[in-house]
């Protein structure tokens, strides 16, 4: 059995407008406490929260937050090396790192390289200062080039940057610059994703002030087939709905949720998928820490999924990716259903598999909803 | 006192005539007729202090919320005159009051010798209370002009005076002025309806003849029908027959309501009381029927009956499917009680099964729909109510149209279409208003007089379709408040009506089609293809929304496809989550309607035909 570890980091410097994740700024949780000590603390746990974890060799590790580039690389460092150590990791071992273009530094990536990780993933959002102040972010968009060819010249073998596109008042051609100047960069992997507004957040309450307007959904569709187009020109493949890479440096990591591997989600709010049963932990660090060092499961709930909704989330993840899936999935009354889609251009078949087009993406839950029973 | 105890006053079936007054309140709904029958059940004393309570009369719910009377009373009130002294035994027989029920209405005043005019004197006669007027004036009965509310800061009694007297021709000061919240006046009132109204006058010894100006199913008893005697008399045990259809039926129990039912040896001429034969029906016992003996029947019939004949028509529908069973059995029911709602089974492609139900008017449409979701709990969602047209054909062919979808495709060569004669009272300053109003909706002015100084009766023909669509509401809105509507049938009449059909992606929805006169069906297009462009969710292909008569295209909107319906992201943490999106979101799309390949939200059909309360309900019930 392999296992992959998705590692979650709850802190971030500040919590950006539309950020609903659950991510903490450390001073939210220890009034007084340094972040180096914060940080060592929370690392204990995770490492504790390790003991519970299933062995089987490990094929990718991915440090998510927060922002995960906010803790000394020593402290991550130990979490791979407790990991390699009691699991083992996987010839090629795809170990990512999520960051802030702000918060990285020559030595710091350098030292990030020596505690294992090899792949990094920015956070650049926008090239656009207007759109980066909407969503709330605080780095300087000349700081990613910088960052990326730091990254590069540290040893990175595979450098992403995710993007956010239908921002309140950004344009069509706002965001075209925007793809334009990621894919200028010595990066091998783009995500865009349209900006979702989660209730509860700045941005969801400026919306529903009147303050800022979303786009429509015609003008986030144009956006996304203008970033899948420029991606394509360039030598960057789709290979999932909303990410596009250089041969061969897919992300593994994801890959392995959309082929509904299994996976073990360490830290507070961290999902797990293990032998046909998804559960989560408690969400608050504190709570987390707490249960963790009296000796309760921090997991806060649990689901152990039917054959039916087996195969309806193998649908609904597959169909999201290049592969697509084998027409033999299908029943005939699914097929025929699909057969409407396919004369209006939503999807093709390749090679005995079902495969959305860019239109069809767009769609893509639409379709799922109405295949799936 | 001039109250006499029941035991000791004249008992049924050996009243003479000449001590019996049988009168009627003619008032309009927030004028105080309920307030006044209270007060005369107390000075009467038939109504012990303790058990009184307000609108102690009217029974139903509905009734007593609304400030109506659905269903006529009739309560035998002994009484002593202040001026002569002598025992009288007053029957007040209540009577619907709204347009919808002129018939009833009708019967009831057959039923009297005398009425009561009571109109608030801060506020004027209304047009329904004219309109009954007029219907007592035509049964010639005598007319007792009474102000109430005299204990109001802003009564003009003066004014108001001045108005009946004119309407009825009597001098201001004939008019009575009274308080049925104090109290005033009251006494003074019961004396003057023993002197000024005559005593019932027919014959003992002729065969049987009894009016029925009521008829109502209780679920222990059966069917119970008030009736006039006019000649002879009638007995508990005696075998009666109903004259329209000849059923006879066996007399189970004769009495009076006082103001509770009480079985008494028989009721005699001039009399008001019931009668139970155990039938469960109403329709077997119709109101404006004779009653006569078997034995010694009648040869001759009273004047007036007519059989109820439905106005208005709207598909009524659960708003679950799995209701259709129990709306059945529900209409059933109300049936028993109301001979006048009519009912087919219906099925549309939108809003599932159903029934077409026929009405007098809107008021009874709104009633019925109200019994059946408060008493029998159910959810409905009734459609737009339409008319009855009849159309002929090239060919000759006559088609009776009771639902838009009915309308015959082929060559047509007239349409006929309901139209009423309406009245309409209201303050001089918004004739310009009411005639503009009258003259959108195809309104044909016949007359005009003033009332009183500065209010004005205005006569129109108006279709009555017009009427049914918001007619009211926009008299009610366009005049403040201060109009008031009354109308009566006046026959069909042709006009230039059309069908025009409202079709998605090329097929016809019967849900959305109406029959509209030529010159409004392009607004009609515009409106309904409009509102369906907002209504209707983006699909995966453009839909044309398009409004035709017959094949010729009058509006059209489209809704473009959906480009976006899939959210970016989806890692880990998201799967749950994201799966259980996907079942909720099918949970909706179950209560959607296929029309051709276009999925139709339930509530667009709802928002499209429906009242805005349906909508507002429907929108409560998915919150659920």
């Amino acid at each position: 059995m392999s296992l992959s570890f998705y590692v979650h980091i709850p802190y971030c410097i500040k919590r950006c407008g539309y950020c609903d994740f659950n991510t903490y700024t450390p001073s939210e949780l220890q009034v007084g406490a340094t972040l180096e000590i914060v940080s060592n603390d929370y690392i204990d746990a995770v490492l504790k929260e390790l003991d519970a974890a299933p062995l089987g060799l490990v094929p990718t590790i991915f440090f998510g937050g927060g922002t995960p580039s906010l803790l000394p690389a020593d402290d991550l460092g130990r979490v791979i090396a407790a990991i390699k150590e009691r699991n083992g990791l996987a010839d090629g071992c795809e170990i990512t790192l999520e960051a802030n273009p702000d918060s990285v530094t020559a030595e710091k990536l350098k030292r990030y390289i020596e505690v294992g990780f090899n792949r990094i993933s920015f956070g650049m959002q926008s090239a656009k200062a207007h759109v980066l102040a909407v969503l709330d972010r605080t780095h300087n968009p000349e700081n990613v080039k910088k960052s990326v060819d730091m990254a590069r010249a540290a040893g990175f073998k595979s450098i992403s940057v995710d993007l956010i596109y239908g921002t309140p008042g950004e344009s069509i051609d706002d965001w075209c610059d925007t793809v334009t100047k990621a894919l200028e960069l010595d990066i091998d992997h783009i995500s865009a994703y349209a900006l979702i507004v989660e209730t509860g957040t700045k941005l969801a309450a400026q919306i529903k002030r009147g303050d800022l307007t979303m786009p429509n959904d015609d003008l986030m569709a144009d956006m996304y087939l203008l970033v899948d187009q420029l991606c394509e020109a360039h030598g960057f493949t789709w290979y999932e709905l909303s990410n596009w890479s250089k041969p061969q440096h897919e992300c593994a990591h994801n890959i392995a949720y959309w082929r509904n591997k299994e996976w073990w989600g360490l830290g507070p709010g961290a999902h797990s998928h293990i032998d046909g049963k998804r559960f989560w932990n408690v969400k608050h660090p504190t709570a987390y820490k707490q249960r963790l060092f009296s000796g309760e499961s921090v997991v806060a709930d649990s689901e152990t999924l039917t054959q039916i909704e087996i195969d309806v989330e193998r649908i609904m993840l597959g169909i999201r990716m290049r592969e697509g899936l084998e027409i033999s999935t299908f029943s005939t009354q699914q097929m025929e259903l699909l057969g409407g889609y396919q004369d209006d251009s939503y999807l093709e078949l390749l090679n005995g598999r079902v495969v959305l087009t860019p239109t069809g993406r767009l769609i893509a839950d639409r379709i799922v909803r109405e295949i799936t029973i | 006192m001039p109250a006499i105890s029941l035991a000791k006053a004249p008992q049924p079936a050996s009243t003479d005539p000449a001590q019996i007054r049988n009168f009627c309140i003619i008032a309009h709904i927030d004028h105080g007729k309920s307030t006044l029958a209270d007060r005369m059940l107390g000075i009467t004393e038939v109504v012990d202090p303790r058990n009184m309570r307000a609108q102690y009369l009217d029974r139903m719910d509905i009734e007593r919320e609304r400030g109506i009377t659905i269903k006529s009373q009739a309560v035998r009130l002994p009484w002593r005159s202040g001026i002569d002294g002598g025992e009288y035994i007053l029957n007040m027989i209540d009577t619907p009051g709204h347009v919808d029920f002129t018939y009833e209405v009708s019967r009831s005043l057959a039923a009297c010798e005398g009425a009561v005019l009571l109109v608030d004197c801060a506020q004027g006669i209304e047009a329904q209370t004219l309109a009954n007027l007029y219907l007592a004036m035509e049964n010639n009965l005598t007319i007792i002009p009474v102000l109430n509310k005299i204990d109001l800061p802003n009564a003009q009694p003066e004014k108001f005076a001045a108005e009946l007297a004119k309407l009825i021709g009597c001098e201001p000061e004939d008019c009575l002025r009274v308080s049925g919240k104090t109290g005033d006046g009251v006494k003074e009132l019961l004396d003057q309806i023993v002197k000024q109204i005559p005593a019932p006058k027919g014959d003992a010894n002729a065969p049987a003849r009894a009016l029925i100006f009521d008829s109502v199913y209780d679920s222990y008893r059966g069917v119970v029908t008030y009736v006039r005697v006019i000649d002879g008399h009638l007995s508990p045990r005696e075998q009666i027959q109903m004259f329209s259809t000849g059923v006879r039926h066996e007399a189970l129990e004769v009495g009076v309501i006082s103001p509770e039912p009480v079985a008494s040896k028989g009721l005699g001429v001039g009399e008001v009381g019931y009668l139970i034969t155990g039938v469960k029906d109403v329709r077997q016992s119709r109101v404006g029927d004779t009653i006569t003996s078997y034995a010694n029947p009648t040869k001759h019939a009273l004047a007036g009956y007519k059989d109820p004949k439905p106005m208005v028509f709207s598909g009524l529908f659960p708003l679950d499917g799995a209701d259709f069973p129990a709306l059945r059995e529900a209409l059933d029911k109300l049936q028993l009680n109301d001979a006048a709602l009519v009912y087919e089974p219906e099925s549309s492609a939108a809003l599932g099964f159903g029934f077409r139900c026929g009405f007098l008017g809107l008021l009874h449409m709104e009633i019925v729909r109200e019994r059946l979701e408060r008493e029998h709990n159910l959810n409905l969602i009734s459609t737009a109510p339409n008319v009855v047209y009849n159309v002929t054909m090239e060919d000759g062919k006559e088609v009776r149209v009771t639902n838009p979808s009915e309308f015959p495709d082929g060559k047509v060569a007239v349409v006929k279409e309901p139209i009423v004669k309406s009245t309409i009272l209201a303050p001089s300053e918004f004739i310009g208003t009411i005639m503009e109003l009258c003259q959108e909706r195809r309104g044909i002015l016949l007359g005009m007089d003033y009332i009183s100084e500065d209010r004005v009766e205005i006569r129109y023909d108006l279709p009555l379709a017009e009427i049914v669509f918001d007619f009211f509401d926009q008299l009610k809105s366009r005049t403040k408040g201060y109009a008031s509507l009354d109308y009566e049938e006046k026959g069909d009449a042709e006009g230039n009506l059309v069908k025009v059909d409202i079709l998605l992606q090329g097929e016809a929805v019967d849900a959305f089609s109406a029959i509209v006169h030529r010159d409004k069906a392009y607004a009609y297009g515009v409106m309904m293809t409009g509102k369906l462009r907002q209504l209707i969710p983006r699909q995966q292909f453009e839909v044309p929304i398009q409004a035709a008569i017959g094949s010729r295209i009058i509006a059209r909107e489209s809704i473009s496809a959906i480009r976006k319906d899939v959210l970016a992201k989806c890692y880990g943490g998201d799967i749950s989550r994201k799966r259980k999106l996907l079942e909720k979101q099918k949970e909706g799309k179950k209560r959607m309607k296929m029309v051709g390949r276009v999925e139709v939200p339930q509530e667009a059909f709802v928002a499209a035909l429906a009242t805005d309360a349906d909508i507002e309900k429907v929108k409560a019930a998915r919150k659920l």
